[in-house]
C-alpha cells in the first residue's frame, strides 16, 4: 500500500490586497497571532532575563538587523559578502562624533545612520555595475582593506581603537532601542517589499535586462536598495559603539559579515523575517557552545551544514507552509 | 512616401572580436511604417535590434531617433523616449504571477509620466493590457507564475510588457517564433491594431508567410549587410536573396 503526503490549505487566507472581511477572534488570531508574537517576545522578554542573556539579546537584535540589511540586498540581486563595511562604518562614524566633537548618543546615532548608509552607498556605488560573484568579491575586500588602512595610518586611534564613549542610559534602554529600530525595520521592510517599488526591486535580482528594458534605471533603484540596507547595517554599528563605549578594527571583522548571512540562509533568505529568526536562533546557540570552547566552530558549522541539507528553503517558510496548511498521509490504491 | 523618418541608421557597424556581426548597415524606418526584417541564422538582425534599443553599443556609426542620436544613450533612457522592444529569448521575472510581471513596466517613469502623475490601479491596468494580448480573463492564466506559461504565453506577455510603455516604435524580435500558428492568427489583429494606432513597427521574424501579409516593406541581412529591400514581392525576386537566405533554407 503506497501513501501520499496531502496537503490542505487552512480555512482562512488573508489577501493583504483585497478586502478580506475577518469574522471572528479566532480569523483574527490566526492571522495576527504569528505578527504579535516576536514583536511581544522582543518586549516583554528583557525585563525577565538576566543581565548575561539581556545582553545576548542585544547581539541577536544587531545581528537580525545586519541579517535583514544582507536580505534586503539579496533580494535586489546584489549578494554582499560585507556587512561588517556597514556595521563598521557606522560605528566608526558615530565614534567619531563622540569621541572628537562630544556628540551626546542620540544624536551621534541618528547621524551616523544616515552618515554611514551614505558613505557606504558612495563606495559601492562604482561597483554596482559589477554582477553576481564580482560584486561579492568586492563587498568582502573594502572592509578588509579599511581595516589595513586604519592600522597603517594610525588614523582614528589606530590598532588602540577610540575608547570611552558615552554610554547609553542604562541596558533596558539599549535594548528597547534596539529592537523597537529591528520591528520597525522588519514589519516596515516586509511591507515596502510587496509594493509596487519592492516588486521592481525583485524584478532586478530575477532579471535586470528586462526591468532596464522596461524603461527603468537600475543603477538608480539598486542605488536606493543600497542605500536602505547600509543604512540599517549603519546603524547596527553605531548603536554596538555605545553599548561597546569602544570602536576600533575590530567592527570590520569578518564576523560581521559571515554571520548576517548564515543567519539568513538558516531563516530563509528573501522573506526578511527569516533572516530575524535565523540571528535568534545561531546567535544563542552561539553563546551557548561557548562553553565547549575549540569545538565550537566546528559544532557552529556542522549545524549550518546540517540545516541547509535538511531545509534549504530556510526555517521560516517552512514553519509558515506548515502554519498554513494541514498535512496527512492518505494511502493511494493501486 | 512622404512620411517623416522615425528611425535612421547611419553606416552603422558592430565587431565582436574577430566577427563582423553588422558591417556598414545603414536603414531608415519612416513613422506608421511596418518594416519586417529577415535573414538567416546568424545575419546579425538581433544584434541590430539591440544597437537600436541601446544594449549593445556600435563599433561605429549613428543612429537617429527623430532627428536625435541615440547611439550612445542608456537602453533605460531610449525607452523613456518612446522605443520599447521585446525579446527574442523571452525575459520574464519567473517568480512572480504573470499579471505582476506587468508592474514593472508599468512603474517605469515613461508611464508614469504619460499618465500624469494620476495613475490608477495598476493590477487592473496589467489585467486589462494581458487580456488585450490574449490571456483570457475567465481562464486564470493571467494569475499563474509566469514560470509555469507555456511559451505562447511568455511571448504574449513579453508583447503586453513592450505595449504596456506606450511606445512610438516597437521594436518586435521573432514574437512569431514558439507560438503555434493559431497563437499567431490571434496576435496579428493586435499588431494591426497596433498600426491603427499610429506605431511604428519593426519585426524580425523567420514566418515569412505571416510576415509578407502584414509588413510595408521588407529588409534582407545578410553576415550583417542588407542584401535587399523592398515589398515582400520586390524582396523575393531577387537573386541575392534567393542564393543567401531562401536557398540556404532549402
Amino acid at each position: 500500500m503506497k501513501k501520499r503526503r496531502e496537503r490542505i490549505d487552512r480555512g482562512i487566507k488573508a489577501r493583504s490586497e483585497d478586502v478580506y472581511a475577518l469574522c471572528s477572534w479566532r480569523e483574527m488570531l490566526y492571522l495576527a497571532g504569528p505578527r504579535l508574537l516576536p514583536a511581544a517576545a522582543f518586549l516583554l522578554l528583557p525585563l525577565f532575563l538576566g543581565v548575561y542573556w539581556q545582553k545576548v539579546m542585544i547581539s541577536v537584535a544587531v545581528f537580525a538587523l545586519l541579517a535583514i540589511s544582507w536580505d534586503m540586498l539579496a533580494q535586489t540581486g546584489m549578494i554582499s559578502l560585507g556587512q561588517a563595511l556597514f556595521f563598521g562604518m557606522g560605528a566608526y562614524v558615530s565614534g567619531i562624533l563622540n569621541f572628537y566633537f562630544g556628540m551626546p548618543p542620540w544624536l551621534t546615532i541618528p547621524a551616523a545612520t544616515v552618515l554611514g548608509g551614505t558613505l557606504c552607498t558612495l563606495i559601492l556605488m562604482p561597483v554596482l555595475r559589477l554582477r553576481g560573484i564580482y560584486f561579492s568579491m568586492v563587498t568582502l575586500i573594502i572592509p578588509l582593506m579599511l581595516v589595513r588602512i586604519i592600522e597603517a595610518t594610525k588614523i582614528f586611534g589606530g590598532t588602540e581603537g577610540l575608547s570611552g564613549m558615552t554610554p547609553l542610559p542604562s541596558t533596558l534602554t539599549e535594548i528597547y532601542l534596539v529592537t523597537g529600530v529591528l520591528l520597525g525595520v522588519l514589519f516596515g521592510l516586509r511591507r515596502l517589499m510587496e509594493t509596487d517599488y519592492g516588486l521592481v526591486l525583485k524584478g532586478i535580482r530575477d532579471n535586470d535586462r528586462s526591468v532596464t528594458n522596461a524603461g527603468i534605471n537600475i543603477y538608480w533603484f539598486k542605488t536606493q536598495a543600497l542605500f536602505i540596507s547600509s543604512t540599517i547595517g549603519a546603524f547596527a554599528g553605531a548603536f554596538m559603539t555605545h553599548v561597546y563605549m569602544f570602536v576600533g578594527m575590530p567592527v570590520f571583522a569578518l564576523d560581521y559579515s559571515i554571520l548576517p548571512i548564515a543567519a539568513a540562509v538558516v531563516g530563509g533568505s528573501g522573506t526578511l523575517a527569516g533572516a530575524a529568526l535565523g540571528a535568534v536562533i545561531l546567535v544563542p546557540l552561539s553563546e551557548a557552545l561557548r562553553g565547549i570552547g575549540g569545538l565550537r566552530i566546528v559544532m557552529y558549522g556542522l549545524f549550518l551544514v546540517v540545516f541547509i541539507v535538511a531545509i534549504p528553503e530556510g526555517l521560516f517558510d517552512y514553519i509558515q507552509r506548515k502554519y498554513h496548511q494541514k498535512e496527512r498521509w492518505v494511502e493511494i490504491d493501486k | 512616401m512622404s512620411l517623416p523618418t522615425a528611425l535612421r541608421v547611419e553606416d552603422i557597424c558592430k565587431i565582436f572580436g574577430r566577427a563582423v556581426a553588422v558591417d556598414h548597415l545603414s536603414c531608415e524606418v519612416r513613422r506608421g511604417e511596418l518594416l519586417g526584417i529577415i535573414g538567416p541564422n546568424g545575419s546579425g538582425k538581433t544584434t541590430l535590434v539591440n544597437l537600436i534599443s541601446g544594449f549593445l553599443k556600435p563599433t561605429s556609426g549613428r543612429i537617429l531617433y527623430n532627428g536625435q542620436d541615440i547611439t550612445r544613450t542608456a537602453p533605460h533612457k531610449i525607452v523613456g523616449m518612446g522605443i520599447s522592444r521585446t525579446f527574442q529569448m523571452v525575459r520574464p521575472f519567473y517568480r512572480l504571477p504573470a499579471y505582476k510581471n506587468m508592474i514593472i513596466p508599468l512603474y517605469s517613469p515613461r508611464v508614469r509620466q504619460l499618465a500624469g502623475g494620476r495613475y490608477g490601479d495598476r493590477n487592473a491596468v496589467a489585467l486589462d493590457l494581458l487580456e488585450e494580448v490574449g490571456f483570457e480573463r475567465d481562464a486564470n492564466v493571467a494569475y499563474k507564475p509566469a514560470g509555469t506559461l507555456p511559451q505562447g504565453y511568455l511571448k504574449r506577455l513579453e508583447l503586453a510588457k513592450a505595449i504596456a510603455l506606450s511606445p512610438d516604435l516597437l521594436i518586435l524580435d521573432e514574437l512569431f517564433s514558439g507560438m503555434s500558428l493559431a497563437e499567431v492568427a490571434s496576435i496579428v489583429p493586435v499588431i494591426e491594431k497596433l498600426r491603427l494606432a499610429g506605431k511604428t513597427i519593426i519585426m524580425i521574424e523567420h514566418r515569412l508567410k505571416e510576415l509578407f501579409r502584414i509588413a510595408d516593406r521588407i529588409m534582407v541581412l545578410n553576415y550583417g549587410q542588407k542584401i535587399a529591400e523592398g515589398t515582400a514581392a520586390e524582396v523575393m525576386e531577387s537573386e541575392a536573396v534567393k542564393n543567401a537566405y531562401l536557398g540556404s533554407e532549402e
